[in-house]
Formats: C-alpha cells, sequence, structure tokens
C-alpha cells in the first residue's frame, strides 16, 4: 500500500494509490468524452441513479453524466459562478443547484474538468429513478440541444417492493423505446450477448465494491465511507460500471484495504494516515462538494470516521445482494434501477439506516442535509428520530448545499459537529455508568 | 330547485373552506355504519374509483392561511415547501383521525416521500403512494397504469369488504363526467364573462368540490352556474390573464382576490386540477380501468408535474389556453420551494416570450399574509397590458 502526494495538486493533498488510480480514470474518460466528436464517437448523457452503462457500452456511446460534471464544478469551486449564471437567466434559487451548475456551465462554454469543451450530447437518457428533478432538467437540456431524449420510468418502491408489473413496465420501455432508439442514434445493431458480457463483469466488480464497504465493519474502519466513499463509487456509478477497468480498480482497492486492515490502520485522509478512531457514524444524505476537504476535515480532526453512508448507495444498493444478473439482462437492468436508494421508500430509508447503525457499530446517525434536493431531504427530520428511537444511539443534524457556496456555514457546520461529538461522550459515560451501577 | 343567490352558495362554500375539521365529511361518514373516506393529495387521483367502491374521496391541500402549523415545522427543514408540513400537523392534530385511507399522488419528491412519512407516522392507515406513468403508449405505460388502477381498486376493495363491479365503475364515473362537464362551464363563462365570476368565487365553488360527494357538488355547481347568470355585476377595466402554477400548494384566498382587486381578471388557472385532469367525457362502454387509463394516457391536462415528451408540444397548452381565452398575459405563481412548478417556469416564459405573450413571476406560501407585493406587481402588469394594448 502506497500513501502519495497527490501530482500537480499545490495544497499537498495525500492521496491513498486506488485514489490516484481512480483520478487517472477519470481523466482517460474526460479525455474521451471532450475528444468525442473528433475521433467519430457519438455522446450520451444520462444519471447516476439509473445509470444504464452496460447498455450505453453496447451501442458504442459514450457516458456523460452531468450530475458529475456538477460535482466536478463543486470541488473546483466553479459551481457559485455557475449557478448564479442561472439565477441570472431566469432559473429559481429555490431548486437544484447541480441543474443550475449545469445551465451555468452551458451558458459559460461547457468547459469540462480537463479544461475542454465537453460535447453537445448526441442523445438524452432520460432515467427516471429517485428524483423528479431528473425529468425536468432533461427537458431543460433538450431545450437547449435540441437532440432525441429518450426516457426510462422507474416506478417508485413505494411498498418496500418489486411488483411484477414493475419490471414489465420497464422491460416494455427497454425493449419498445430505449433499445431502437439508442440503435438509431447509434447506428450499432443491439446485440443481447454483448449486454451479457458487460454485466458479467459489472457483477465480478460489483462483488469487490461491497466487500470494501463491509470492511467498514472492521475496527478500527480501514476507509471512510462517505468522504473516502465518495472515491470508491466514482468508477462504478460513473461510466465504468462493465468494464475490465472497474474490475482492475475494485481489486485493487480491495488489496489496499486488505492491507490496512492487516496493519490495523484506520483511512487515509488528505492530510495522511487517520490517527485513532473516536467516532464511528453513519451519514445519510449527499455530501457538500464546494467545501468538500474542509467538510471531511471536521471529522477527521476528531477522529470521527464515517463507517457507513446511504449517499455510497444512490448508484446502486449492492450490499443487500443484488447483483448484475447476464442470465436475465433487461429484467436486471430494471431491478438495478428500481433498487437504488432515492427510488426507496422512506421506511425502507429508516430500517436501512437503521442496521447500518447496528451492524456497523456506530455511535450514531449524522444527517448532511442539502438544501436543494428534496429527493434525500424531505422526510429526514423523521429518519432522525426514528433511528434514533430504534437504535437508541444520538443523531444529529446539519445543513449544506451540493454545489452551492452560498449555504455552506463552516463555523455552523464545526459547531453543530462539536456537539453532536460531546453528546456522543455523554451517551457513552452514561452507557458506563448504567453498566458500573 | 329553489333559486340561490350567489352570495348563498359562496357563503356555503366558503364554510366548507374554513373549516379545518371537515365536518362535511365526518358528517358523510357518521350518517351511515360502514362508510369510509380517502383522503388524497394533490395533483391527481381517479376519484371514480374511490367512489365506486363507496366511499368519499376526500381533497387534502393542506392547511392554509389559517392553521397555525406547531407539530409539522418540527418535520421539515426551512427549505421546503408548505403543504406537506401543514399536512402533517392535520394529521398530528387529528383533523383527519376520521380518514380511513391516503393517497398520495406522483407529483413531486416531497408529497412521494411524504407518503413514506404517513406509513411510519400512521400505522393504522392504508396509504398509498400513486404512481402515473410518464409514457404515454397504450400498450407500454397504459398497461402498467391499468394494472396500478386494479391494484388501488383492489385495496379500496379490502378497504370496503366488498367487491366493486364494473358497472359500479361505470356510474361512478358518469357521476365525474357530469361533474367535470360542469367544472368545465364553470370555466368558459368565467373566461367569457370574467366580471360575472370573480376568481375567488369560482375558486370556492370548486373547491367545495374535495370535501363534497360528486353529485353534491355537480348540484352546487349547476346552482351557482345559474345564479352567476342572473346576476348582473359591473364590469371593470381590468385586464385578463392567465394564472398558473398553483396545482399543488394553495395560494391563500386573499391572493387570489388581491389578483382582480390589482386590475387583473383571471380567465383560467391551474387550480384543482383534479375536478378536470381528464379531458371529455371518459366512455362509459368497454373496460372501465382501461377508459380510465386511456382518458388519463390520452386526454388529460398538462401540468408542470408531467413529461412532455415532444419538444414541439412543450408549453404550447399555455399558449392555446392564452389564445382560447382571450388572455392578454400569464402570471406564473408558484409556491415557494415548489420544484415542478420552478423548474418548469423558464422553459414556460421561453415559449411565451416566443409567443409575444407577457407575463411575470412571483412566489407565494399557503400562509402569505402580505399581499401588497403582489398586489403592486400585479398592478403593475396589468397597467402595462393595457399600455401595450392601446399601443
Amino acid at each position: 500500500m502506497k500513501t502519495t502526494t497527490s501530482p500537480g495538486n499545490s495544497s499537498d493533498v495525500l492521496k491513498d494509490a486506488s485514489m490516484l488510480k481512480q483520478k487517472e480514470m477519470m481523466a482517460k474518460h474526460y479525455d474521451r468524452l471532450t475528444n468525442a466528436e473528433a475521433n467519430g464517437d457519438k455522446v450520451v448523457s444520462t444519471f447516476v441513479p439509473g445509470n444504464l452503462n452496460e447498455l450505453i457500452m453496447c451501442f458504442d456511446l459514450v457516458n456523460n453524466l452531468p450530475e458529475v460534471n456538477a460535482i466536478q464544478s463543486g470541488l473546483r469551486r466553479k459551481s457559485g459562478a455557475y449557478v448564479m449564471e442561472a439565477e441570472k437567466a431566469g432559473h429559481s434559487e429555490d431548486v437544484c443547484t447541480y441543474v443550475k451548475s449545469d445551465i451555468g456551465m452551458m451558458a459559460k462554454g461547457n468547459i469540462g474538468p480537463n479544461g475542454s469543451k465537453l460535447p453537445d450530447p448526441d442523445v438524452l437518457l432520460l432515467s427516471y429513478t429517485g428524483c423528479f428533478t431528473f425529468m425536468k432538467w432533461f427537458e431543460l437540456l433538450r431545450e437547449q440541444y435540441k437532440c432525441e431524449t429518450i426516457f426510462l420510468q422507474t416506478p417508485y418502491m413505494a411498498d418496500g417492493k418489486i411488483t411484477p408489473n414493475m419490471i414489465q413496465y420497464m422491460v416494455k420501455q427497454l425493449k419498445e423505446d430505449v433499445i431502437p432508439k439508442l440503435e438509431r442514434v447509434s447506428g450499432v445493431k443491439f446485440d443481447i450477448d454483448r449486454l451479457r458480457e458487460y454485466l458479467k463483469k459489472s457483477a465480478e466488480a460489483e462483488d469487490d465494491l461491497v466487500y470494501i464497504l463491509q470492511s467498514a465493519k472492521n475496527k478500527p474502519s480501514p476507509i471512510d465511507a462517505y468522504f473516502g466513499g465518495i472515491y470508491y463509487i466514482g468508477p462504478i456509478f460513473g461510466a465504468f460500471r462493465g468494464t475490465d477497468d472497474a474490475i482492475e480498480y475494485y481489486r485493487f482497492l480491495r488489496e489496499e484495504v486488505d492491507q490496512r486492515i492487516a496493519a490495523g490502520l484506520g483511512p487515509v485522509t488528505p492530510d495522511g494516515p487517520m490517527d485513532e478512531e473516536k467516532y464511528r457514524l453513519v451519514v445519510e444524505g449527499p455530501p457538500n462538494y464546494t467545501n468538500f476537504r474542509q467538510f471531511w476535515k471536521m471529522f477527521y480532526e476528531e477522529g470521527a470516521v464515517v463507517v457507513a453512508s446511504s449517499y455510497t448507495k444512490v448508484g446502486g444498493t449492492y450490499d443487500f445482494g443484488f447483483r448484475h444478473d447476464p442470465d436475465r439482462p433487461l429484467e436486471t437492468l430494471a431491478e438495478y434501477c428500481l433498487g437504488v436508494y432515492t427510488n426507496r421508500s422512506l421506511p425502507m430509508r429508516v430500517e436501512m439506516l437503521t442496521n447500518y447503525v447496528n451492524e456497523y457499530e456506530a455511535d450514531g446517525l449524522l444527517i448532511n442535509s442539502i438544501k436543494s434536493c428534496n429527493s434525500f431531504s424531505a422526510g429526514q427530520l423523521l429518519i432522525m428520530r426514528e433511528v434514533e428511537k430504534r437504535t437508541g444511539k444520538p443523531a444529529a443534524f446539519v445543513e449544506t448545499d451540493l454545489v452551492d457556496p452560498r449555504y455552506f456555514s463552516a463555523a455552523n457546520v464545526k459547531n453543530r459537529l462539536e456537539s453532536y461529538f460531546q453528546m456522543i461522550e455523554q451517551k457513552r459515560g452514561g452507557v458506563k455508568k448504567e453498566a458500573a451501577a | 330547485m329553489t333559486t340561490q343567490t350567489t352570495t348563498s352558495i359562496i357563503d356555503r362554500c366558503q364554510a366548507l373552506y374554513e373549516d379545518l375539521e371537515f365536518t362535511a365529511a365526518r358528517d358523510w361518514k357518521d350518517a351511515k355504519p360502514g362508510r369510509k373516506v380517502i383522503g388524497y393529495l394533490p395533483v391527481y387521483i381517479p376519484r371514480e374509483i374511490i367512489h365506486a367502491a363507496g366511499m368519499l374521496p376526500l381533497g387534502i391541500l393542506g392547511g392554509g392561511d389559517q392553521l397555525e402549523v406547531i407539530h409539522g415545522d418540527a418535520y421539515y427543514q426551512s427549505y421546503i415547501c408548505r403543504i406537506p408540513r401543514s399536512t402533517i400537523e392535520l394529521g398530528v392534530s387529528g383533523r383527519l383521525d376520521f380518514v380511513d385511507g391516503m393517497l398520495f399522488p406522483s407529483i413531486c419528491d416531497v408529497i412521494r416521500n411524504l407518503s413514506g412519512m404517513w406509513k411510519v407516522m400512521f400505522p393504522g392507515v392504508y396509504s398509498k403512494y400513486f404512481d402515473v406513468p410518464q409514457t404515454y403508449e397504450d400498450e407500454v405505460g397504459g398497461t402498467f397504469y391499468e394494472n396500478e388502477l386494479g391494484e388501488l381498486l383492489h385495496d379500496l376493495e379490502e378497504l370496503a369488504g366488498r367487491k366493486v363491479g364494473e358497472d359500479d365503475l361505470r356510474r361512478s364515473i358518469e357521476a365525474y363526467n357530469r361533474n367535470r362537464q360542469l367544472v368545465r362551464q364553470l370555466y368558459a363563462l368565467r373566461a367569457q364573462k370574467p366580471w360575472q365570476v370573480p376568481a375567488a368565487e369560482a375558486y370556492l365553488v370548486i373547491r367545495a368540490g374535495l370535501v363534497l360527494p360528486v353529485e353534491e357538488h355537480s348540484a352546487l355547481v349547476e346552482q351557482y352556474l345559474a345564479a352567476a347568470e342572473a346576476e348582473s355585476r359591473p364590469i371593470r377595466d381590468n385586464c385578463r390573464v392567465i394564472v398558473t402554477g398553483m396545482f399543488c400548494e394553495q395560494p391563500p384566498l386573499n391572493m387570489i382576490k388581491s389578483l382582480e382587486l390589482s386590475g387583473c381578471y383571471v380567465v383560467d388557472d391551474d387550480l384543482m386540477l383534479v375536478t378536470r385532469w381528464l379531458i371529455g367525457d371518459v366512455p362509459l362502454d368497454g373496460d372501465p380501468l382501461h377508459n380510465l387509463s386511456a382518458a388519463f394516457l390520452h386526454h388529460s391536462e398538462c401540468t408542470a408535474a408531467k413529461y412532455e415528451p415532444n419538444q414541439e408540444e412543450k408549453g404550447q397548452y399555455l399558449v392555446r389556453a392564452v389564445r382560447s381565452t382571450g388572455a392578454e398575459g400569464v402570471i406564473f405563481a408558484s409556491p415557494s420551494f415548489c420544484d415542478p412548478a420552478l423548474l418548469d417556469r423558464p422553459m414556460l416564459q421561453n415559449i411565451l416570450k416566443a409567443a409575444g405573450i407577457p407575463y411575470i413571476a412571483f412566489k407565494y406560501a399557503e400562509n402569505s399574509g402580505q399581499m401588497q407585493p403582489i398586489r403592486e406587481q400585479a398592478g403593475t402588469f396589468a397597467d402595462s397590458i393595457k399600455l401595450w394594448s392601446a399601443a
């Protein structure tokens, strides 16, 4: 295992070897994307939850994810200006900042994280899974690009189960609409055996991803399953699921994690390996990206490690056993979309987080409530109460935004976190007293 | 039928509107043992199915500006709209304790998540998220929707303790066809003679239909239509506007009144779309669930909560409404933090701009108290329209 200084970064951020490998993969993908026109590649824009990467690859299309572009803009401190640009053009201050960052970025020349212009998509694959905003986002993009838009609706798993009607609906959409349109746009004939091959590869990488995420059950946890987890999910939630690159990356990462477990080490943070693990947390909700490192630091400086998070399930909930199944290629794509975290009902979310607190032996639940993401945020206060009630562990609530820097108040977040850690200490003290009595 | 004045009809509707205990629905339930009431939120529920099961569909539109929200705010962050918190307040305070089931239509993530909250908070009450197709081919979205309708019917049969036959469904479709015809007549009369049908009156008359049995409401609308036609009211020098964006969280009644007071006749709106979601009559011949499904797919209103598959058609419903009602402008009135309305708004505004239709936009909450800024904005809009018209 190597921990190294990330090249080309003046602030000397420390990254472990897998993070560097991941960064290389992402850079390579962005180069492929921005060179698409020159290389004669066609581009599809789609979403992370409900991302049908295996199907997309069957048509030789290059996958562009506007959510990931917004995240990249947030990390590079560019999203604030983009959001304001969109608001200037009439978009409400109340709505999703991913959308506004994307629209503002387009208005400012659509320059990707590698400094080159992102291509106009040839097709928009509106995989409508777990987020109402997606629907309007792609209507907005369609207005801009005037390209073919393919719609795939994922019914909501409101009653905690997948019904045959849901699967049949999705498979019909895939067969009768999505696939024929992708064939037309790409000029490539659909080959179901090719899809099966990709799905087989997906399942292989998914096994390793689950192993890595569940390694946080160790004490100390060798990973941070939220801040670090965001790096880990990048390839499989993005353009690499179903590829050999993903298999290699997750195998490499697994080996790295195994070495850390064997050495009794905690996660690698931007300031180096984490010291003593004092608090184990489960986190619900997406992170803030504009102040990502500062936010993370508030945790690791206090010895807090995130052992499980819901956000790392937003592009698939593999830890409950789901794997892409090459024997049922279209049905498995439907089941994948249906199972993503934001498509799960609120009672399912409560149960999942409760189980995480128990199974990962966490000290409690922390919710990072995102101002502009109703899919996550609506209902989180009830989730907090329920998980607290069911686990007996304290929960806390902080508020930030995805990529709008105006909604990140470092002092407020830090104060709340410090109070929360004190609350955990008090709770521990109480438990010890009870045991001694 | 005794002739009533608009005043007496509106007084009754106003009392129904202000009654946050839902006394009329409670009385209906108490009048016969075994009756059941099913609550539903905006934007659309096939009320025919509830009616066919012998139950009363009860529209829940939040708490308005008269309900003090004490508990509801503890469940929501400041950046989430108001209707879910006041709906929770209605539930927690016992105002919905007579309701046997709650339906949460597919409209946005907030109402979607509220469906799960209801399951956690009121585990003894039947509650269902009612999913609808956003694809409109008969064999794809249609089949899915018919099965969803079948599932709802099955659930209600279990709740009612009896089977619901096709003839029951046809009778209910007929009752709602009649109601939709009358509601459309009311809208048509207002578009034609807005001075005879003030916006606040139209609102109260339509809103009564969310708490009354459909037959009673149809009679009420008929009475109002007759009374409104019979009365002579002064014509003001108002401009004609369409107000859009209010399909879920309701504006305060004062806001609707303020628009007219500031010089705007409301000739169309998207308030309480459930009362006229299906355009035209649903056929009575054939399979009733199939007919309800086909009407939903091919003959239903456009709104921000729906996906528009055809870019050429995006927002054209609004342009057509402007042309058919003779409106001179559009007011985008959206609840704060309303994803569907606010995300759709820039696209609709671009379409209006291209069509040369003037518009303004503002936000409200169901408990907004200060109307002066809205009155000033709407008044300035009305004045500018008059100036342009004169040019």
